[in-house]
């Protein structure tokens, strides 16, 4: 077991060298992307082009701006913005991480609970109306445009129904927890459901077909052959091996959503996480902020591909041996 | 079944988006309209109005007026016809989600059987390359494309892609979502390499070629074609989400995605603009999903024993 985290540990690590040098390939050498050009904006002179590349090193070889960039961002750690010069880069990452974990955990929560009750109901639900009408529910959670979802949630709480049903709904917005829980939570309330439905979709219908699957397997035949309860069969059998899978969805999709997938949302929300730096970075071409937080993002995406290899292997023996 | 003939429904009246808007509704959907002016019940007005509310600040586009032949569904606030608009939209969105998905499917079923074939070096250089494409989350990836190439005019050999050409958000989703279907294309060709057909055929002397092209790409073929439909939807969306940053179709041009943009602002005032074109979206995806389903259990009836997804 050793032997084979610390394999996949290596592995994690290459990964996560070969995406900054990507990164850093896309932003700096994809043809056509001169950051100098970027930064000195529409138009600049050959001579303002000179200078803005010697100021920001961007004279020097591709290896050595690559290194140099790396030595800022993890030894010295004092990466600045190019946009706001002196601006440091890693402060404002930290200050988005509570943003966005905030999120994530609370809408983490709602999907989980929501998918796993839609997936468990509609399996013991087989045969009836019911089950078709979950998992059509599940399709449209899955279907809806997230960003889309957001506006119009945000269209029916902060307008139209503003005066009546929705009047304890907090202007858009972040308050940190340490404000209290109560308007911590009332503000992300929206957002939480928005990223929620459609994770539920698609856990629900995963959830199902393991589920279904796993009803026609032989265990399940000897736990109904010793007398136990339907339910009992559904929730401590079936649904204890189906869980499996969800696990390893679940750290994938958590992984991705705190490295800043969450992005849509917390545009839509003005919630400024990871993923909104990222967009704001994006959108006037801060090269290191950018490599910042796509390193951020890469680094939670690849601790949570580690941890469910590892969870994997400690669930199923034969893995191990791959 | 219900699902295709809403599909072919949604990609008809999308077809027939020049023929509404040169025959129903006689308006340019492209062109600003600021100074126009529409007739309803034989009143003329124009169709951006001095706001009322208010401070009585700017104008307000009409609203819908839910006659087919004016301003069905109102007019955003360059004074375009929405409707119009939203069907000439649905094509460019119908067409990137369709055309991307059939790259990124192609693309997986070569690395895919590639990958799982030959095993070994080959299999490790494109599982390690696939590898870091995955830690990448998809979304974020193709925003840094995005950013990178839109402005930009790129020209490789004879083509020349500028950022009004489809081509781009076509290429760029259809690669980052290879990943994903090269996993289990890989894996399946994998189990199916130990299987006696194509130990057979091994033995019978076939050389590699002839065993991918008649042993194992029939097999995967099933798989892929059932991929189409799913990664359409996702596609189709992940290009909406791009349009909606303004770094997917850019204007004049136009997809669901930049009218729900063109919405956002008017979302409180004139939210019909954002809605319309996201129901569309939400519908067509919902059939895609079905239709998904449907392909995988006419093509493969265990599945439905199994459960299906």
């Amino acid at each position: 077991m050793l032997r084979f985290a610390g394999k996949r540990a290596l592995a994690a690590l290459l990964v996560l060298f070969a995406i900054s040098v990507l990164v850093f390939l896309i932003f700096f050498a994809t043809p056509g992307a001169d950051p100098a050009a970027r930064i000195a904006g529409r138009n600049a002179s050959q001579e303002t082009l000179q200078q803005v590349r010697e100021s920001f090193g961007l004279d020097k070889p591709i290896y050595v701006q690559y290194l140099v960039m790396m030595r800022h961002l993890f030894v010295s750690r004092d990466l600045t913005s190019f946009v706001n010069r002196g601006s440091e880069v890693l402060p404002q990452v930290w200050a988005a991480i509570p943003v966005t974990l905030s999120l994530v955990i609370g809408a983490a929560v709602l999907w989980l609970v929501l998918g796993i009750t839609m997936g468990v109901i509609a399996t013991a639900a087989r045969g009836t109306a019911i089950d078709p009408i979950i998992m059509i529910v599940g399709v449209i959670g899955i279907s809806l445009p997230v960003y889309w979802l957001g506006e119009v949630v945000n269209l029916i709480t902060q307008s139209r129904l503003h005066d009546s049903v929705f009047s304890w709904v907090p202007p858009l917005g972040y308050v940190p927890l340490s404000d209290g829980v109560g308007p911590w939570a009332l503000r992300l309330f929206w957002p939480w459901v928005t990223l929620a439905v459609l994770y539920a979709g698609i856990y629900a219908r995963v959830l199902r077909s393991e589920m279904v699957g796993a009803m026609n397997e032989d265990y399940i035949r000897m736990a109904r052959a010793k007398g136990i309860g339907e339910w009992r069969v559904l929730l401590r059998h079936a649904l204890r091996t189906s869980l499996i899978v969800i696990v390893s969805l679940f750290g994938l999709d958590f992984g991705a959503l705190v490295g800043g997938a969450a992005l849509l949302t917390e545009v839509v929300f003005g919630l400024q996480g990871i993923g909104k730096l990222t967009y704001d970075s994006l959108t006037n071409f801060d090269l290191p902020v950018i490599l910042a937080c796509v390193l951020y993002a890469a680094f939670f995406v690849v601790v949570a591909n580690f941890i469910v290899d590892l969870v994997y292997a400690w669930l199923d023996p034969r893995v191990r041996h791959v | 079944m219900a699902s295709l003939a809403v599909l072919i429904l949604v990609v008809l009246a999308c077809l027939a988006a020049p023929l509404y808007a040169a025959n129903v509704a006689h308006t340019d959907a492209f062109a600003s309209n600021v100074n126009g002016t529409y007739t309803l019940n034989g009143v003329t007005k124009p169709v951006l109005e001095a706001s009322t509310e208010g401070l009585g600040l700017g104008v307000n586009p009409i609203g819908p007026t839910w006659n087919i032949t004016t301003f069905f569904l109102g007019a955003d606030n360059q004074g375009r016809d929405v409707f119009a608009r939203m069907l000439y939209g649905g094509r460019n969105s119908l067409f990137i989600g369709f055309v991307s998905a059939v790259i990124c499917c192609v693309l997986a079923g070569i690395v895919g059987v590639v990958a799982g074939y030959f095993g070994k070096g080959v299999d490790a250089v494109l599982s390690r390359a696939m590898d870091v494409l995955w830690a990448f989350p998809v979304l974020l990836l193709a925003i840094c494309l995005s950013v990178v190439l839109i402005n930009t005019t790129i020209t490789v050999g004879p083509i020349t892609l500028t950022s009004s050409s489809l081509l781009l958000p076509i290429l760029i989703i259809g690669i980052i979502y290879v990943p994903y279907v090269a996993r289990p294309i890989r894996g399946q060709v994998m189990s199916l390499r130990e299987r006696e057909f194509v130990q057979a055929a091994v033995g019978a002397g076939a050389a590699d070629f002839r065993l991918l092209r008649r042993e194992l790409l029939p097999n995967v073929l099933p798989t892929l074609i059932v991929f189409l439909p799913l990664m359409t939807a996702i596609n189709m969306l992940t290009e909406s989400a791009l349009s909606f940053l303004s770094i997917g179709v850019q204007p004049p041009d136009a997809s669901w995605g930049t009218i729900i943009n063109d919405g956002v602002g008017l979302l409180y005032t004139r939210p019909m603009v954002a809605i319309a074109p996201g129901i569309m979206l939400a519908i067509t995806a919902v059939a895609l999903n079905l239709l998904g389903d449907g392909v995988r259990d006419a093509l493969d009836p265990k599945a439905r024993l199994r459960g299906s997804i």
